[in-house]
């Protein structure tokens, strides 16, 4: 077949779906806002994470790591392990904080000076303070910093000191794993709906569909409008999902970014951008297509001409 | 270009439409298919459309036989066949231009000649002016006409039509009758199955007679050599 043939036909099946669903704007629209709305969920919870990441993202360089040396391990040889540590990979910035300068701030901020006094010796060790870059500091690269530290024969424990920051990361993997279940559950509802309007429509237009096969129309040829219409519903339920989130985005930035303020962060809620959107309207059109294609491969097949 | 050898068609209630039925119909032929209702007309032009299969025997229409045909090649065989139905089938919801344009739609003619030819159809059963219109807003005779014109846009070697002439008064009719006398002078087959013997006796074609399902008369071979039996 021509080219330019099957383009006329590709657009007469556009227009005419779209004519359809244009003649018939409250049952076009009660689907779309079913689509819509079974498409916000999934996208909101992804949105939701998203921002939640670059909100914490910011918290990386709160994320730090004590290495407690042995008692027996000299300022010397700390600080060579200083410049070793500072070697290892994911590591940002090395300190070192000498056995005396750990006991004149523990004096400072604790207010056990006069305890302090009563001893005879300095009972702290060096510490070996690090900060991991941001990029390594999700729970399983902070883990493999700790761990590799650790292991060294002149450190006696690895403290971190953002055990709420693994923790947030954990919630945070939980509620990824929610936007995949909500994701395929959602789509096999919009796949639902979807093949459902489709059906109806075909058997609305059953003696269409029949006359169409009588003068020779190929299953191709019927089944192609309702594809398009599954298409444009799952377009139409995508662009709907959209508007809804940007609405909410709006309105949540202002108090979200007074939150931020509070806690000394400049983050700011955003709404969809770029790959995201794109499987938003990738993903509802797909949805519509194959909901359609479904629909219409089995209850094309009933309707055969009868002269 | 139509050649049926020992058909029978059992309906799956168990009625025997037709039994052991053979003719040949060549190029370019008219030929009358007349016989009571329920004779079996329908049916026969039914499994020449390809709308039905034979229970037995063989129907071969521009030299394929319909029984070997695949599913996927069946619409580009219908492509090959005008039908004109007793009970038009037109769609309601589309102006006429729309319903005679399908055929050319479906094979995915261009606009431009779709154009040319649905208005070229139209003139030919005198309907030139009224494409705007819905069917309901014709007359009977006139949805009948339609009909015929969406048979005969594309153009198609072989045009079956069951009781063409059903709701005509005689004289549009006798032109309906005309019309296809015209399209076998230029080649194309044309089947016509009615019970007004009036026209039948008038153009002196072929006749076919079915009775109960059976030849009963009319069926001198033009091609003996091609079919086996009767």
């Amino acid at each position: 077949m021509a080219l330019g043939t099957l383009t006329t036909r590709h657009t007469q099946a556009l227009f005419g779906a779209l004519g359809r669903l244009a003649r018939a704007p409250l049952a076009t629209a009660m689907t779309l806002l079913v689509i819509g709305l079974a498409l916000v969920l999934p996208a909101a919870l992804g949105l939701l994470v998203r921002n939640a990441e670059s909100a914490t993202g910011g918290f990386g360089h709160a994320v730090d790591m004590s290495v407690y040396l042995k008692s027996g391990v000299s300022l010397a040889r700390a600080r060579e392990l200083a410049v070793e540590a500072r070697a290892e990979p994911g590591v940002d910035a090395v300190s070192v904080i000498s056995a005396a300068a750990g006991l004149r701030q523990f004096r400072q901020y604790s207010g056990f000076g006069a305890a302090l006094d009563a001893l005879k010796s300095n009972p702290l060790p060096n510490v070996l303070r690090i900060v991991p870059q941001p990029r390594a500091s999700g729970p399983a690269a902070l883990e493999a910093l700790r761990r590799t530290f650790a292991s060294w024969p002149e450190v006696d424990m690895v403290q971190l000191d953002a055990q709420w920051v693994l923790r947030f990361n954990a919630i945070l993997a939980v509620v990824r794993r929610l936007v995949s279940i909500a994701a395929v559950l959602f789509g096999a509802g919009v796949l639902a709906v979807i093949g459902n309007t489709v059906r109806l429509e075909i058997l609305n237009r059953r003696d269409e569909i029949e006359v169409t096969k009588l003068v020779g129309g190929s299953n191709a040829f019927v089944r192609r409008p309702f594809l398009y219409t599954g298409t444009l519903y799952g377009l139409g339920g995508a662009l709907l999902a959209w508007l809804v989130l940007e609405t909410a985005v709006l309105g949540l930035q202002a108090p979200v970014a007074h939150l931020a303020r509070l806690y000394g962060s400049g983050f700011a809620l955003t709404g969809l951008a770029g790959r995201e959107l794109a499987v938003l309207f990738g993903g509802g059109m797909a949805l519509g297509w194959l909901g359609a294609w479904i629909s219409a491969r089995r209850h094309l097949r009933d309707i055969e001409p009868r002269a | 270009m139509i050649q049926l050898e020992r058909v029978s068609k059992r309906y799956p209630n168990g009625r025997e439409a037709l039994t052991n039925v053979s003719f040949f119909v060549d190029r370019g032929e008219l030929v009358f298919l007349t016989g009571r209702s329920g004779a079996g007309k329908s049916t026969l032009l039914k499994l020449i459309a390809l709308l039905e299969r034979p229970t037995r025997g063989t129907v071969t229409v521009n030299g394929r036989s319909t029984g070997a045909l695949k599913a996927r090649h069946i619409p580009a065989f219908r492509r090959h066949i005008g039908v004109v139905f007793q009970d038009h089938k037109l769609l309601a919801d589309r102006p006429v231009f729309d319903n005679v344009a399908l055929p050319l739609v479906v094979a995915g003619a261009p606009l431009k000649e779709i154009d040319k030819r649905v208005r070229a159809a139209l003139d030919q059963v005198g309907l030139l002016g009224k494409e705007r219109l819905l069917p309901m807003e014709l007359s009977v005779g006139e949805q009948q006409r339609v009909g015929i014109a969406r048979a005969i846009v594309g153009k198609p070697p072989l045009i079956v039509a069951d009781e063409p002439t059903g709701n005509l008064d005689p004289d549009l009719a006798l032109e309906v009758m005309r019309l296809f006398k015209r399209f076998s002078e230029v080649g194309v087959t044309v089947l016509v199955a009615t019970h007004d013997l009036h026209i039948v006796r008038e153009f002196g074609s072929r006749e076919i007679t079915l009775t109960s399902g059976q030849l009963t008369g009319g069926a001198p071979d033009p091609l003996p050599s091609l079919v086996a039996s009767r």
